[in-house]
């Protein structure tokens, strides 16, 4: 029943292309000559701070935005001149929810879906479905002004779907959200992607929901993108080779056990931070288990055991040299684009 | 582009934005209440071709008379207070001196005098002219107009009275018509274009439906598009594969909707409340109204496209508006106003629309009467909208 809405030009492996796009502000510099390419049914990442020009890159993709310099397809559809086409393709999540108050859940996906095209029935069915799909089934016929901020964004994701986009872009899909209403969001999204096998863009300025989410994730910064790989390889970016760094908390530590872990051949360092934790440098295949059974051997009680594995925080620090959520919101010229207020982050 | 698509989608557009509206119930009742209250504060507080009434007026009676006649100045208060008695139009307060009608003036306590000159009776007796000197207030200017030309039309038929008296009786032959006849030869007598009552209210309610259908529009489309804008729907609209003419025309038919239904409401309080009659074709009406409309709109468009939220662009619009309400001839006829006026007025829009309507309202005329204005308002229309789409175009993809 569900079959595709529109097709692409060309079947090449290649969803998305982008080459030297820019975007210029009133003399403001929002995209600064970005380049990469997104595969199909990949799950592509753009990570930074508020104004690293995410967000401009989202809407220049969804031919929202003008580019001022460079190119951008999509499906081999250029977003300036085949406009129209690549909005077939397409669906968009944006950060402010593209929702109607005063029309019931119903009545806002029934609008939008007519503008698609779809006919009526295939778009009666599809409406209950997606409902179904995101557990809003029974609040159909509710006003979305009543809805609370989780259901409302579980609406905006949906809306975007309607059309069965073969590329879905997702602009800060969980901005604003409840830790558990994020869970929900996250999971959606890779569920769409695993089931429908649709290629998806995001932005983000959370590393955790890059970490989760994202195959490649492309690090922006003051327009542009500054590194671009696998989560994995970003952060092997920062330990150089296979180092993990593990904290142990173990409730009767002796100095016995602190130096039959550190006789370990894979143990590069041991350090004590209080009467029960110490964090230990190690490299080398099976290094967990072969700390966990030193320390069993001298009848340990481990209580936890955290892998301090470099994150994309520090990758980020690493890269742009400074950290994520401090900046950005000085350098922004407040009149050149409103969408550039500097908006902070609710937590 | 296909234009069955554009239209579909328009109207999709247009229904979605009306049940917005007609969910919104604070700002349903706003759209009612402001033509109710702007035809009644119209029609209250405008004055009217009989509209003086209890004007309070000073009457200072310094005639001393002329030996034994009695004196002329008491005929002439006597019919003074029978004409405000009947007509309701002046109440007449007694004052001694030209410098205590000045107080009283200043004072607020009246808004007028009459001083009749010490020698009024010996003038009258000895073949002069009688003064009477008819003391106004400056700082109001349209009272002391209006009761310069009441005072002078009472006077007047006094003196016109006095002539018939004298005239009589000078020679037996004169019967009182004949001596109305020799002292004014002529009377003229106001008929107009077609039978019936007119007041104030019959020329202003066409334009005043015209000038609310064009404000609603007018405010109502920059002020729908950029709050979408603001909140981030547009971007849901101009994300979906449809012409940008159809959001254009779309949330244009919802705003005209919307005022054509405050125009309904006007017409329907004028006729109800204060008895305008309306003697041309309701559809053509409409038809004018509609033509307003998309003679306005290009310049709603364009204000929208280049306003960057919704404050700016309820600003811009109602800078333009003002001006055009006082100089398209909603309020006074432009015949009235100073030649370069006159000319800022032909470049407006709704002086076309207000002066169409009244043609058809007051006077019943037909299309083939109206065929300048409609020239016209197409003109406009047309030139508008062929700037407008091109730049909205542009603006929307920043």
């Amino acid at each position: 029943m569900l079959q595709n809405y529109g097709e692409t030009k060309l079947e090449s492996d290649l969803m998305i292309e982008v080459r030297n796009l820019t975007k210029n502000f009133n003399g403001f510099r929002a995209v600064d000559h970005i380049s990469f390419d997104v595969k199909r049914g990949e799950v592509f990442g753009l990570l930074g701070p508020n104004g690293a020009g995410k967000t401009t890159t989202i809407r220049m993709l969804a031919t929202l935005t003008r580019p001022t310099e460079g190119t951008a397809t999509v499906g081999n559809y250029d977003v300036v001149k085949d406009d129209d086409e690549v909005r077939k393709l397409i669906g968009l999540v944006s950060e402010k929810i593209i929702m109607y108050d005063r029309l019931t859940a119903k009545e806002n996906l029934w609008f939008f879906g007519r503008l698609y095209g779809i006919p009526k029935e295939v778009l009666n069915e599809r409406i209950d479905e997606l409902l179904g799909l995101v557990q809003l089934g029974d609040w159909k016929g509710s006003q979305v002004g009543t809805f609370s901020s989780g259901m409302r964004q579980r609406m905006n994701v949906i809306r975007a779907l309607l059309n069965m986009p073969k590329v879905l872009l997702l602009d800060e899909p969980t901005l604003g959200l409840d830790p558990q209403s994020s869970v929900e969001v996250r999971e959606f999204v890779k569920k769409i992607n695993r089931e429908k096998k649709t290629t998806i863009i995001l932005t983000t300025h959370m590393m955790v929901e890059a970490d989760i989410l994202c195959d490649r994730i492309g690090i922006m910064d003051h327009g542009k993108i500054a590194a671009l790989d696998t989560s994995t390889n970003l952060k092997k970016l920062v330990s150089g080779d296979d180092t993990a760094i593990l904290e142990l908390e173990i409730a009767n530590l002796t100095s016995n056990m602190i130096a039959s872990i550190q006789s370990l051949k894979c143990v590069s360092s041991v350090s004590q931070d209080n009467s029960t934790h110490i964090k230990v440098h190690a490299s080398g295949n099976g290094v967990f288990d072969t700390i966990i059974d030193a320390i069993r051997a001298e009848k340990g009680e481990i209580n936890s055991v955290k892998n301090l594995e470099p994150t994309l925080e520090d990758v980020f620090l690493h890269i742009t040299g400074h950290e994520v959520r401090d900046k950005a919101d000085q350098k922004i010229p407040m009149r050149a684009h409103r969408r550039f207020m500097p908006r902070r982050r609710v937590r | 582009m296909n234009i069955k698509s554009v239209i579909s989608n328009s109207l999709r557009i247009a229904w979605k934005d009306l049940i917005e509206l007609f969910r919104n119930r604070m700002g349903l009742v706003m759209l009612v209440l402001m033509p109710i209250f702007m035809m009644s504060m119209v029609g209250f507080i405008y004055p009217s071709d009989t509209s003086m009434s209890n004007v309070s007026v000073a009457l200072v009676n310094e005639d001393e008379g002329y030996g034994s006649y009695p004196s002329a100045s008491a005929t002439l208060i006597m019919a003074l207070e029978n004409i405000s008695n009947s007509t309701g139009m002046m109440t007449i307060t007694e004052a001694s001196s030209l410098d205590e009608v000045r107080e009283m003036i200043q004072k607020e306590e009246v808004e007028g005098g009459i001083v009749i000159a010490r020698n009024f009776t010996v003038s009258l007796m000895t073949g002069n002219q009688g003064t009477i000197t008819i003391v106004t207030d400056q700082s109001n200017p349209q009272m002391s107009t209006l009761l310069q030309i009441a005072l002078k039309e009472v006077f007047e038929q006094m003196g016109t009275w006095l002539a018939q008296q004298n005239v009589q009786g000078l020679s037996p032959a004169v019967n009182a018509s004949n001596s109305l006849a020799i002292v004014k030869p002529y009377s003229v007598q106001t008929e107009g274009a077609v039978p019936g009552h007119f007041s104030y209210f019959d020329f202003i309610a066409p334009g005043l439906m015209a000038m609310t259908v064009m404000m609603s529009v007018m405010t109502g489309l920059p002020a729908a598009i950029s709050h979408e804008r603001e909140v981030g729907t547009l971007d849901g609209m101009m994300v979906a594969p449809i012409n940008r003419l159809a959001i254009i025309v779309g949330k244009t038919l919802a705003q005209t909707a919307r005022g054509i239904l405050q125009g309904i409401i006007i017409l329907a309080l004028a006729v109800a409340l204060f008895g305008v009659t309306i003697h041309g074709n309701i559809l053509l009406i409409f038809a004018l109204l509609f033509l307003g409309v998309f003679s306005f709109v290009g310049l709603g468009v364009v204000v929208t496209s280049f306003a960057k939220d919704q404050e700016t662009a309820m600003m811009v619009m109602m800078t333009l508006m003002f001006p055009m309400m006082f100089l398209s001839g909603v309020f006074f006829p432009i015949q009235q106003m100073p030649w370069y006026m006159q000319g800022i007025s032909k470049f407006l829009p709704l002086t076309y629309v207000s002066t169409a309507l009244r043609k058809v309202m007051v006077l019943g005329a037909g299309v083939s009467m109206i065929t300048t204005e409609l020239a016209v308002l197409i003109g406009f229309g047309i030139v508008m909208t062929a700037i407008a789409v091109p730049v909205f175009r542009r603006a929307m993809t920043r």
